[in-house]
């Protein structure tokens, strides 16, 4: 199954506002992009023609796994604002 | 705004538990929730151990929403097309008071909410901290989008990343080699069938791990746990240790691939996915924070480091309760002096120190180098299925002694530099 069909079954409430916003002019240089590796929702990735980095917010199951992994610190990382995010039914 | 006598970030069940004793104390406590409800973000395996607990909360667990009693323990080695399963079944699992239960995180922290309400403490849901309020280095209280919260304690339990941690410079951001992160499914099947499929009695559980070549040399594991009417699988898996393996896939690849095994994937068949969850493990190199509190503010559970991460196991949830309840004996005691400074404060790290979190945090502290090791999660389970396919396999050519079989297995494992530095470092654990 691939990761889109099951954050499909997750409650979200989403934010105009994202919570993560990713300083392009480091990612740029940055050859590992452990980002596109580490995250449970398989929510990142490459612009094609642009080569920039991207992030769907709206399916963040908030876990930070792309921050603690990001040697450079380019991501701008919060938790979403309170009430908004994913609402976990079990846990 | 008046100044409040505690905040505490997180209605997880480091902040539930301390304002749950503080309440309990006439002491006014209120709990900042970023989520609809305790619980809304909280994910665990999970098996929570009730015995450590007593002496902390001794009148909770009567009517908790837990969900199976753990009567029976199983872990499977796992090899590339092979694998190995011990059981483990005891009557003492059975004994009064109970041992261990299965639990939802969403279900219980709600609860726990109400139980904090019910005796007089506040929990405003849908409520994000922001920063931490400061005078001369003193923490004063926290500010929620935009609006300031004086206080004189802040008591932080806002989970393993601790943004809060990092705001109070108890430590700067969580490195990758001490972070793991969780990735589970909720799956449903009836009551009926769990205790058909697992071989239990009404209202009892399985905890089964997996280690070995899952996680695909990575540090880490699998895990299942019933619970009533579902079950929760998953993987946890070191970050940097992930990283290092130079990956080819995604992560949540492995969990897909995990349950197409076989001996995953009969155990959930016919089962409904409900839900996917991710969350983050301290894995602390098993090392808390030193120091868990600062000038007007006590971190308690995940936030301060307290988890054990032994790559199949992850203990948390018994430290979560256990080092909130004890800040709460801290912060009541500082209340009755009117000094919310360090000098006060250490009391919590006395308490602590006699505690079972620190002991056994202790105890294990040294553990990461031999849990991250390739070889652990790796070949080792890989060889002991190796061997045991030799001791069962009886093929064309007429076969070995039993005990060369095991010998082999035994000179190549151990018999050489890395298995002899593997078998003096596992002392460590
Ligand atoms: C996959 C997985 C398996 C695990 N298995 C087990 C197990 O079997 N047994 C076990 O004992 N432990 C297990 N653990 C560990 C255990 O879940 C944790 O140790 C435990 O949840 C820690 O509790 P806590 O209260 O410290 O933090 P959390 O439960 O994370 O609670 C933190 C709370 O703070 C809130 N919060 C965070 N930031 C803010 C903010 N800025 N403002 C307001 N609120 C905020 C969050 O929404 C959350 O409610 C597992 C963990 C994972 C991820």
């Amino acid at each position: 199954m691939d990761p889109d069909s099951k954050l499909a079954l997750d409650a979200f409430k989403n934010d105009e506002e994202p919570h993560i916003s990713i300083r392009q002019e480091i990612c740029k240089g940055c050859a590992q992009k452990y980002c596109l590796y580490i995250c449970p929702g398989g929510l990142y990735s490459i612009n094609e023609e642009t080569g920039e980095l991207l992030n769907e917010y709206t399916g963040c199951l908030e876990c930070s796994s792309c921050r603690v992994s990001c040697p450079y610190g380019a991501l701008e990382w919060n938790y979403p604002r309170g009430g908004f995010g994913v609402q976990y039914r079990y846990g | 705004m008046e100044k409040l006598d505690v905040v505490v970030v997180g209605g997880g069940l480091g902040g539930l538990a301390s304002a749950y004793c503080l309440a309990k104390e006439g002491i006014q406590v209120l709990v900042l929730e970023r989520g609809d409800h305790p619980g809304s973000k909280n994910v665990t395996g999970g098996r929570i151990y009730l015995r450590p607990l007593f002496r902390y909360l001794p009148d909770l667990w009567d009517e908790a929403p837990l969900e199976r009693l753990v009567t029976k323990e199983v872990i499977t080695m796992m090899g590339d097309d092979s694998s190995t399963t011990l059981q483990f079944t005891s009557k003492k699992f059975r004994e009064s008071p109970p041992h261990s239960y299965t639990i939802l995180r969403s279900r219980f922290d709600r609860w726990l909410g109400e139980q904090v309400m019910e005796r007089g403490g506040f929990v405003v849901p849908q409520r994000r901290v922001t920063d931490l309020l400061k005078e001369d280095g003193r923490v004063v209280g926290v500010v929620s989008e935009g609006e300031e919260i004086p206080s004189d304690m802040v008591i932080i339990a806002d989970g393993a990343l601790s943004l809060m941690a990092e705001k109070g410079s108890l430590r700067g951001p969580l490195p990758p080699r001490h972070a793991a992160v969780g990735l589970k499914e909720v799956i449903r099947l009836s009551p009926e069938v769990i205790e058909e499929r697992f071989g239990l009695k009404s209202g009892e559980g399985v905890a089964h791990l997996f280690f070995g070549s899952i996680t695909q040399g990575a540090f880490g594991g699998g895990f299942l746990y019933t619970n009533r009417d579902t079950i929760s699988l998953g993987l946890v898996v070191g970050i940097e240790s992930y990283l290092k393996t130079q990956p080819s896939s995604e992560v949540h690849q492995l969990l897909e691939k995990f349950k197409e095994k076989e001996e995953v994937a009969h155990l959930i068949k016919g089962g409904e996915l409900m839900e996917y969850s991710a969350h983050l493990i301290p894995e602390g190199g098993n090392r808390p924070l030193p120091k868990p509190y600062g000038d007007g503010i006590v971190a308690v559970g995940d936030a301060a480091g307290f988890a054990l991460n032994m790559g199949i196991t992850v203990r948390g949830m018994e430290f979560a309760l256990a080092s909130g309840c004890m800040a709460a004996q801290a912060v009541k005691r500082a209340k009755e002096k009117g000094d919310f400074s360090v000098s006060t404060l250490s009391y919590y790290e006395s308490l602590l120190k006699e505690s079972f979190v620190f002991k056994d945090h202790e105890t294990f502290r040294d553990s990461l180098e031999v849990l991250e090791n390739p070889r652990s999660v790796c070949f080792y389970p890989q060889l002991l299925c190796r061997v045991l396919e030799e001791l069962f396999w009886i093929g064309e050519e007429p076969r070995g002694k039993v005990s060369s079989t095991v010998w082999k297995g035994i000179k190549e494992g151990f018999l050489n530099t890395a298995g002899l530095d593997d078998l003096w470092k596992f002392r460590r654990i």
